[in-house]
């Protein structure tokens, strides 16, 4: 099947929660939806499931208008941030439950269960009650739900943000590839770069009920359109400076001076904005790190296998990512290095100008 | 200002315990510096509460003792004990002020008047609520309620140690920022000993000075941040820090170096022996930000298959098959992956050997 | 949600607005009827307008009747409420004993009111009730059918008996939902049996023993039953209540006129009080916002 929503706009009590939205959606295809809280995520995925009615626009299936359709009458399956399991059923039943429905023979459902199961790895759980299960198994069991029902359209809405940092570094892991199999259309919804980054597919980046932009998710990645998608599809968030170009060279912040070389030296003089992503700044030097700044620790966190530093220089308060956990003290004195050849440059209306050129080519694909 | 010890400190919460597997804290031993700030981390059910507890009293241990300054204080009540503890839920008194809420631990031992006064307004300047002090408490929002919390072990000049039992679990994320920081400056300026319990591996490595990885009721090692991610002296700290976790792999011991697959994997200096010589079940670990990813062969290295690449953006996570087994190699963004074939390089001194899940050293 | 199935749900709740009308509205409607007319037989009917108000508002057993019925209410209130939160309070927490506790409190609920009144009525018997027996026996004059002090005596003992195990549980269903880190706490910061009593358990149980306040208000305020079996509003009018006194007005005596309008002003009262009760249960959930 193929889905296509058409300038949908829906307001709630005089709220815009989806701002004339066009989307495209084609069989078999893995489209993540990034964005902060509230931005419509959610809003817009009801409106595809047909939870919802748009109050302006179309939404088509196979070029037919079904605005108007039940939810109950469309092929769609949906898994939410909270675990939503029937607490008196097992784990095999629940899975059964939207085949049943269908009234599939016994043969079969026992079929498409015990392979639903085998792929989320719920095998050996099948006779368990939910309350028995860990959060991930829970969860595995409402994906594997979501996954026997054979919908055309499968909704998840930040379906691992309940679950902790190991388990969601397994099933996301597990999720890139089960998509990849699929003649599904599959919508997943997610506040995390680093998540959208792992699935892959298409990126749609929502901010205010907003489609800011949409494309193949490295596409975007390596190339944010604005201020905005920049900081939404960066997780730390891209480091902002305000800057000039003038003289013949980049003056950013007070006292930050860099050489119109590269991708830099096509812009003409003029204010702009400049973005450096976390992890293209450190605070170890390498040939590539020319230049050179003095800064003042705020905090350092870890995040993962990765330390975020949060520094201060001058005015501009900023994030450096390094490799590898290390402690800094409050207020210790660091340098940080910086490359020019990987800034970002934006112009006054926060509209990108000029991106780095991407380096080491794409992943191998899958 | 204190030294707080644990000795031979177990506890099971049943009446009559028999099997180790009754205890929710195996025999632990353990020395809490004065000023510096601890993390109890590791999954729920570790025994990481139970810990938390024992040393504030809230719950007797069934075997062994509790010090503080070498005062024997087991069998002391909570309130006789100097030790402040934060809360999962934040707690405050409903119907009093922030006032009389950070009052109320110094009223229940008798502070004078004046003196209240001083160390509440301290107290709440240290916190940024003077100006709410006056307010009703229950009005607040959750993390000025824990603020509140905090507040109340602070205001105690005695206190010898401030426990926190996954204080920022109900706190919103953006806030948990704010509040994590302010902990960390709370600690470089009164040098307070601080014991913070945790499931989330982030919170205790940005929080901490050192770490006490529990798993099981068991304590599997302490250290600094840096010393866990780069030297995890058992499989499961390998495993539980860092993002991916530790690559683990079975081994065998081959004269000089450690065989995986059939491939030979040089060791450090006197590991291989050492490793022999512990005997058990042998397995290799290293970390995926360790591993060299070459796509020529080299001495040493070991040819693999390429199963996945997959860019993150900043990074990039390779998944490479070694005969049946796979491991997960982190490249930096601009380095480009090869297509089918390529080398692993496993660089002796990241390469870690456990005997039955323990570090052979 | 799409429009038409706004407009079946109302459909759907039609049979309820018929029953409502017919067990409710109709009825009220005719006592309002009643209430303006003088009726002295079948078709003979006389407007009177507010007349039988004005004469029932100025009836001193009226008045009477609502002084005993308010010192009634509030002693009610005055012993149940501590009692019930005194016995909450000492309930086990945990272990078998809570579901014995439970059933224990639960059955003086489960027994119908008239038998309520019945069993007391036995038991304070002074010729052959448990109580009555034993204490006229220890040389203490005791008869509830005699002596207006023991009637009120009674009646206040079979009402405490018989409510305090509501308010009982509902506190105790306030203090179950306190988390368990407040006692931790309050254990931390050295707080005294007495401060954790003050500071913490009783305004945790705030909105639930508000609700206790009006429900025991409201019921013991319109009480008819047990009071009726026990002592039949007696001796003399000393135990008679409002609602009594309505039944003896209207069933007794037949004034249909004057029943109708004490039997709206009665129905005033309680709604008023029922408003209150409104009020008062949608602020205990904003409680903790202010």
């Amino acid at each position: 099947m193929s889905l296509k929503l058409e300038n949908v706009t829906r307001t709630v009590g005089g709220e815009t929660h989806i701002d004339n939205i066009t989307l495209q959606l084609s069989p078999g295809t893995l489209h993540v939806l990034i964005g902060p809280t509230l931005a419509g995520k959610t809003s817009l995925m009801r409106l595809m499931a047909g939870l919802d009615r748009p109050s302006a626009g179309r939404v088509l299936v196979n070029g037919e208008d079904v605005t108007g359709v039940s939810v109950r009458l469309r092929s769609v399956a949906m898994v939410y941030q909270r675990f939503i399991n029937y607490p008196s059923f097992t784990v095999y039943d629940n899975i059964a439950s939207p085949l049943r429905l269908n009234r599939l023979s016994k043969h079969e459902i026992d079929l498409k269960v015990r392979e639903a199961a085998i792929i989320m790895r719920i095998e050996e759980l099948l006779d368990r009650r939910p309350a028995e299960l860990s959060g991930g198994q829970q969860q595995r069991t409402a994906i594997a739900r979501a996954l026997v029902k054979d919908a055309d359209l499968l909704l998840l809405d930040e379906p691992l943000v309940n679950l902790d940092y190991k388990l969601r570094e397994e099933l996301r892991a597990e999720m890139g590839d089960l998509f990849q199999r699929r003649e599904t259309i599959v919508v997943y919804a997610t506040t995390e770069p680093s998540e959208a980054l792992m699935l892959g597919g298409a990126a749609v980046v929502l901010d205010e009920g907003r489609k800011l932009q949409s494309g193949p998710i490295l596409e975007v990645f390596h190339n944010p359109a604005s201020v905005a998608v920049a900081n939404i599809f960066s997780d730390p968030p891209m480091n902002m400076i305000d800057g000039e170009i003038i003289d013949g060279e980049a003056r950013l912040g007070e006292d930050i001076r860099l050489p119109l070389t590269g991708h830099l030296g096509q812009l003409s003089p003029g204010p702009y904005r400049f973005g450096v992503r976390p992890g293209h700044l450190s605070v170890v030097s390498s040939p590539a790190h020319e230049f050179k700044f003095g800064a003042t620790v705020d905090l350092a966190e870890v995040s993962g296998s990765e330390t975020l530093i949060h520094i201060r220089h001058g005015s501009a308060a900023w994030v450096v990512q390094e490799q590898g956990v290390h402690s800094f003290d409050l207020g210790q004195q660091i340098d940080v290095f910086l490359d020019a050849a990987r800034l970002f440059v934006f112009a006054d209306s926060g509209r990108l100008v000029a991106a780095p050129a991407p380096v080491g080519g794409g992943g191998t694909p899958r | 200002m204190a030294l707080i010890q644990l000795k031979g400190v177990a506890h099971a919460y049943m009446a009559k315990p028999g099997a180790p597997e009754d205890y929710a804290l195996k025999r632990l031993d353990m020395v809490w510096q004065d000023g510096r700030a601890y993390a109890l981390l590791g999954p729920s059910g570790c025994g990481k509460t139970t810990t938390l507890n024992i040393i504030s009293g809230l719950i007797r241990p069934s075997e062994g003792r509790v010090l503080i300054d070498d005062r024997d204080v087991t069998a002391l009540a909570p309130r006789d004990r100097n030790i402040a503890q934060v809360f999962q839920v934040p707690v405050i008194y409903d119907t009093m002020t922030v006032f009389d809420n950070l009052a109320f631990p110094l009223r229940n031992r008798n502070v004078d008047r004046k003196e209240i006064r001083i160390r509440v307004h301290e107290v709440a300047e240290l916190l940024e609520m003077t100006a709410d002090l006056k307010r009703r408490a229950s009005g607040l929002t959750a993390d000025a309620k824990q603020k509140i919390s905090l507040g109340r072990g602070l205001v105690r000049k005695d206190v010898a140690a401030i426990l926190f039992d996954e204080p920022l679990t109900v706190i919103d994320p953006h806030l948990k920022w704010l509040l994590r920081r302010k902990l960390k400056q709370i600690h470089e300026q009164f040098r307070t000993t601080l014991i913070y319990v945790t499931h989330d591996q982030n919170e205790a490595l940005t929080f901490a000075e050192q770490v006490v990885i529990m798993n099981e009721g068991e304590v599997l090692q302490t250290g600094s941040p840096q010393e866990l991610f780069e030297n995890p002296k058992h499989t499961f700290v390998g495993y539980f820090i860092g993002s991916p976790g530790m690559n683990l792999i079975p081994c065998q011991i081959n004269g000089d170096a450690a065989i995986v697959e059939g491939a030979p994997i040089a060791l450090g200096e006197g590991v291989a022996e050492r490793g022999r010589a512990a005997g058990g079940e042998l397995v290799l670990g290293i970390r995926p930000e360790f591993l060299r990813l070459r796509p020529t062969a080299e001495q040493g290295n070991v040819p693999v298959s390429v199963r996945l690449a997959e860019n993150l953006g900043n990074f990039k996570i390779v998944t490479v098959s070694l005969g049946r087994l796979a491991l997960k190699v982190k490249v930096p963004e601009d380095q480009e992956v090869p297509g089918e074939w390529a080398y692993l390089n496993f660089p002796p001194e990241w390469t870690k050997v456990y005997a039955d899940g323990r570090l052979v050293e | 949600m799409n429009k038409w199935q706004d407009n079946r749900a109302w459909f759907l709740v039609m049979p309820v607005f018929l029953i409502v009308a017919f067990s409710a509205i109709i009825p009220l409607m005719m006592v309002v009827d009643a209430s303006v007319h003088d009726i002295s037989g079948p078709g003979n009917r006389v407007f009177v307008g507010a007349e039988w108000f004005k004469e029932v508002l100025g009836d001193r057993r009226l008045h009477d009747a609502l002084r005993r019925q308010l010192t009634f209410s509030g002693l009610v209130l005055l012993i149940e409420i501590p009692l019930g939160v005194a016995i909450a309070l000492a309930m086990p927490r945990r272990g078998w004993g809570v579901s014995v506790t439970l059933l224990v409190l639960a059955l003086p609920l489960l027994i119908p009111w008239n038998v309520i009144g019945t069993i007391w009525n036995l038991f304070t018997r002074p010729d052959i009730g448990l109580l009555g027996v034993l204490l006229n026996g220890l040389g203490i004059q005791f008869d509830p059918t005699a002596a207006p002090l023991d009637a009120w005596i009674t009646v206040m003992l079979m009402d405490v008996w018989h409510w305090t195990p509501l308010v009982a549980l509902l506190a105790y269903a306030g203090l179950r939902a306190i988390p368990d880190a407040y006692y931790l706490a309050a254990r931390i910061d050295g707080a005294s049996a007495w401060a954790v009593f003050r500071y913490i358990q009783l305004p945790k149980m705030r909105g639930v023993l508000m609700i206790a306040v009006l429900l025991r208000f409201m019921d013991s305020f319109v009480i008819y039953a047990e009071p009726f079996v026990l002592t039949g509003g007696g001796p003399g009018d000393s135990t008679t209540f409002l609602s009594t006194y309505l039944v003896k007005l209207a069933g007794g005596q037949s004034d249909l006129g004057p029943a109708a309008a004490l039997a709206l002003i009665y129905f005033l009262i309680a709604l008023a009080v029922c408003f209150a009760f409104y009020r008062a249960l949608q602020n205990v959930g904003s409680g903790d916002q202010r």
